[in-house]
């Protein structure tokens, strides 16, 4: 059932809009579209000793990539590239393509397992944070 | 004739399909259409009865194979008003349309121009695209008014005599825009140039009469038509026909092959290389007698009354806007809105748990989301066999979307 998809915490993270906007002098930015839905995720990040410092994102999208990269936002200053790596296992996880449990807060993603017409929403900021910090 | 929407709907087994407890409310033609039983039973009698190559064979399955690939192909000429050895069956309208700008585009010089439009579907700008790097012709573009039709208005400072083409949704498939063709056959007639429409959200709506339309080439999908997939048809005027150069070359399409030359068979022969799509164009050809059977002034009303509904229900929910013509004139049975604060995705997807199926997106139409800077809208698409119920099940789940998802 769709009406799952859009729990609480989901809902409230997109709303969140933790890290929204821009960096006033990004070290990269990256910027990553799906051509078959037209979501646009354009990501800021400061890096400092090989670690992100500062991170914003611009999300086109729609309410699960904009909670993605909330919850990405909310958790990805201190970590380097393999740090994120890890963070994205973990959305993998939640949306059942990897096994094992997820972790908070991307456990909230749990209900886009059913979907996987959805799955990009949920992955589309990992793909251009990776992108950034390449 | 008076327009019986059950008995329509009986004809579809797919709409009685029962999903997560719900019926199917199914409003996403526009992307692809259902197929009535005619049309499965067609299909079905041809691969139970008669399935074999066409054309070639001597024997009896392939004369029986080869007999109804051509009746498709008369009884799509007729749909449209025209000579069956003006159509060509192709592998879709995208294909459709390249072939166009393929083996007419070969007919043109650097520096000869083509005119689209703004609100073109991908498959009728990136094939265009392809041949002004293959060609070095140039495209123009008209822009779309505020309320989503072409601005026709601009044909006069667009139209020049480079232009040799001018290629145009017949609607839109997004805005459900009726395009004005008269002004367009006027406008190309001024210079010379052909005109090609995309019909492929006009040919699920009715009978076509190509010939008043004083039009050169004309495209359309069979799965948005009632058809199966994988079959499209190009109509064009048995002229250009005659001077276009083949598309794909193979089987079939040749008059005579030496490795030292080969000469082309005439059309519709020349454009069909390889064995054809036999049963999806089976299966077109009954669509089309399918749909030539409806009484279209009754079907016409009873789809437009539902559009109706839809542009009365949107109106009453905060924050909704309609990208396309307000009112049922110039307009198709496509309905394009945004919902303020939610995005077109999440729209659909709640839409999905009331049961209703739409489309969310940019609609392979990226210059005209530019054009209104959206990220997409949601599209709502009618077909004869929708009924209020479909409509009430839509505002409903737009209404539940409204309240939770902002």
């Amino acid at each position: 059932m769709s009406d799952e998809l859009y729990q609480t915490r989901i809902v409230a993270l997109a709303k969140s809009k933790t890290g929204a906007g821009k960096l006033a002098s990004p070290t990269k930015s990256a910027r990553r579209d799906n051509p078959l839905c037209g979501d646009r995720v354009t990501i800021d990040v400061k890096v400092e000793d090989g670690k992100i410092a500062e991170i914003a994102h611009q999300v086109r999208g729609c309410l699960l990539c904009q909670a993605s990269a909330a919850a990405l936002a909310g958790v990805a200053v201190g970590r380097d590239a393999a740090a994120v790596d890890e963070l994205r296992h973990d959305a993998e996880r939640a949306i059942g393509r990897e096994s094992g449990k997820a972790h908070d807060p991307f456990d909230a993603f749990e209900p886009v397992a059913n979907h996987k017409s959805r799955h990009e929403c949920v992955l589309l900021p990992f793909e251009a944070l990776k992108e950034a910090l390449s | 004739m008076t327009f019986d929407v059950a008995a329509v709907r009986r004809q579809f087994p797919i709409l009685s399909e029962i999903i997560d407890g719900r019926p199917v409310h199914y409003l996403d033609n526009g992307a692809s259409a259902q197929t009535p039983l005619a049309v499965i039973d067609a299909v079905r009698s041809y691969e139970l009865t008669s399935r074999a190559n066409v054309l070639r064979g001597v024997h009896r399955l392939a004369e029986r194979a080869t007999e109804l690939y051509e009746t498709a192909r008369t009884d799509v000429a007729k749909f449209l008003g025209v000579q069956p050895m003006e159509i060509i069956f192709t592998g879709g309208c995208t294909a459709a349309i390249n072939l166009v700008a393929y083996s007419y585009g070969q007919l043109l010089k650097p520096g000869d121009r083509i005119l689209l439009s703004e609100l073109e579907h991908h498959s009728n700008i990136v094939p265009w695209q392809l041949l002004r790097q293959r060609s070095g012709v140039e495209l123009d573009m008209i822009p779309v008014t505020t309320d989503g039709q072409i601005d026709l208005g601009l044909l006069s400072k667009l139209v020049t005599p480079k232009t040799k083409l001018i290629s145009l949704a017949h609607v839109s498939n997004v805005t459900g825009a009726l395009l004005d063709v008269r002004k367009v056959v006027e406008a190309a007639k001024s210079v010379g140039a052909r005109v090609m429409l995309d019909g492929a959200q006009r040919a699920p709506h009715g009978p076509i009469d190509l010939k008043a339309l004083g039009i050169d080439f004309y495209v359309f999908a069979g799965h948005k038509a009632y058809g199966p997939n994988g079959v499209g048809v190009l109509w064009a005027k048995p002229e250009l026909l005659e001077a276009m150069p083949p598309f794909h070359g193979g089987g079939s399409m040749i008059g005579r092959v030496t490795f030292a030359e080969t000469t082309w068979a005439p059309p519709p022969r020349r454009f069909e290389a390889g064995t054809p799509p036999i049963g999806p164009a089976i299966g077109l050809g009954t669509a089309c007698t399918w749909m030539a059977a409806l009484d279209w002034t009754a079907t016409h009303d009873h789809e437009m009354g539902l559009v109706q509904r839809v542009l009365d229900g949107l109106q009453e929910i905060d924050g909704t806007q309609i990208l396309g013509p307000a009112s049922l004139q110039n307009r198709y049975p496509v309905v394009s809105f945004m919902l303020d604060g939610v995005h077109p995705h999440d729209v659909a997807q709640t839409l999905d748990s009331f049961g209703v199926a739409v489309r969310a997106g940019h609609h392979c139409a990226q210059p005209l989301m530019d054009r209104f800077d959206l990220d997409g809208t949601t599209r709502v698409s009618i077909a004869p066999y929708n009924d209020n119920s479909d409509i009430d099940a839509l505002l409903t789940g737009v209404r539940h979307a409204a309240n939770t998802l902002r």
